[in-house]
């Protein structure tokens, strides 16, 4: 038996392998989030189920397909692995089990920017979220930042790039943003969109529609544009005129979802105008790069997520909505759930409070959920 | 809630605290009253499912300081 990491499934999620996946939690918790891959297979059957024995479930696992044993935190899924190999078969179990499949970070390269530098995207697979680092002559940028920080200083420690810029698109409400603790560490600045952060509790710099901040000697821009809708303050980057980081606003494959701060209705309208007005007036040739996906349909060959702003205009749905009226309808009613535990990670981004690390994993769990579609 | 037997789960990570329970339940009578002390949090949703797929009945459950107390009657 033998342990498979979250780095080593990601791979086959990006090149699309076949994998059998015997997913031991209880069957609500496998309901709602899953390891997802285009040719995985599945089989839900909760470890206290199987604690006489794995006989009743052997004639449906295939024996010509890798097995994976899943569980929360891998304890159940060493147990379930290790009766499957005593009954002759060949398993693996997920080593830290979803907790790691939510936690993993794949950097993925998505351009070269004038004069050398780089542009890299963090792939958060288990749970959809996409954080940026632009690297250009020994500095580097990173925006939208996950609360696995040290992925991201040692990375830019190896790029041998010291991290003076960190950015929030906006407060978020699915994920931790370990924006801040990457700048309290490095001495970068933090920045942050005020209209988002007015009940935060620290000190950040102020976010502006406008505002152009230089990365490295070989001065790439990255240039705010105010894009409220998903939330009031919203912000999104146009990276060394090439790319659009567009923040929860606009998706590959849906839109932001204007309501987690209990707004929709009044941030529906921000929403349109910034989707069909401001960003329609931008170039059709930048590469869009959202903060999320939802479905693993959306990842390119090399694992990243991007596309064409031009691409996006003409194919995807939600911005081919002519009626006012029937746009405002997909965004405010019904709407898919709320993430996990919205409210409270919306506090821990404002710093009002600050659960311990078990806690921020457990108020995590599951999809993203910030889309319309 | 009178339990016949009182079972301390504390401190073990899952399947532990389910497999210790399946154990103690065995060793009461039928209609008696198993009381489980767990730490895994875990432990909120599957024993509820477990309960629920082999016939006994989950009294109730309460979270004592970062202790979870469960009272389960064996069907």
């Amino acid at each position: 038996m033998k342990a498979m990491t979250a780095g080593e499934v990601t791979k086959k999620v990006i090149h699309n392998e076949e994998l059998f996946i015997l997913d031991v939690r209880n069957e609500t918790d496998f309901n709602d989030w899953k390891i997802e891959g285009k040719n995985f297979a599945y089989l839900n059957v909760p470890y206290f189920d199987l604690l006489d024995g794995v006989e009743s479930i052997l004639d449906k696992i295939p024996s010509d397909k890798e097995l994976l044993v899943v569980c929360a935190k891998e304890g159940s899924s060493v147990m379930v692995a290790e009766m499957l190999e005593d009954a002759g078969r060949d398993a693996s179990y997920l080593a830290g089990g979803m907790k790691s499949w939510s936690e993993h970070l794949e950097p993925v390269k998505v351009g070269d920017l004038k004069d050398g530098g780089e542009m890299y995207q963090f792939v958060r697979i288990g749970k959809g979220c996409l954080s940026y680092m632009v690297i250009s002559n020994g500095e580097a940028a990173i925006v939208d930042a996950t609360r696995m920080t040290d992925v991201f200083t040692d990375f830019a420690a190896e790029k041998n790039a010291e991290i003076k810029h960190v950015f929030d698109t906006h407060l978020h409400a699915d994920h931790i943003s370990g924006g801040r603790k990457i700048a309290e560490k490095t001495g970068a600045s933090y920045w942050l969109p005020p209209k988002d952060a007015e009940e935060v509790t620290f000190e950040y710099s102020r976010l502006e529609d406008g505002n152009e901040v230089m990365v490295g000697s070989a001065k790439i821009s990255i240039q705010a544009i105010y894009s409220p809708g998903h939330t009031i303050g919203s912000t999104s980057f146009v990276v060394d005129d090439q790319y659009l980081l567009s923040g929860d606003i606009l998706f590959i494959d849906s839109i932001g979802r204007p309501d987690l701060a209990g707004k929709a209705g009044d941030w529906a309208g921000d929403l349109r105008g910034t989707l069909y007005k401001r960003y329609k007036d931008l170039s059709d040739e930048l590469v869009v790069m959202p903060a999320h996906f939802m479905i693993i349909e959306e990842l390119n060959e090399d694992g990243s997520v991007s596309e064409k702003l031009g691409t996006l205009f003409a194919e995807n749905h939600g911005l081919n909505i002519e009626d006012e009226g029937e746009f405002r309808k997909l965004v405010s009613e019904n709407l898919p759930p709320q993430p996990n535990a919205y409210q409270e990670i919306r506090e821990t981004n404002m710093g009002k409070i600050s659960p311990d690390e078990e806690k921020q994993h457990e108020m995590e769990i599951g999809p993203n959920r910030c889309a319309v579609r | 809630m009178n339990a016949a037997k009182i079972l301390d789960a504390k401190g073990l990570a899952c399947p532990m605290p389910i497999v210790k329970t399946k154990k103690a339940i065995g060793e009461i009578e039928s209609g008696q009253v198993l009381e489980v002390h767990t730490t895994d949090k875990g432990a909120v949703k599957d024993l509820a499912a477990w309960t629920e797929s082999t016939g006994h009945e989950l009294l109730k459950h309460e979270d004592d300081n970062g202790v979870l107390k469960f009272w389960i009657k064996k069907g």
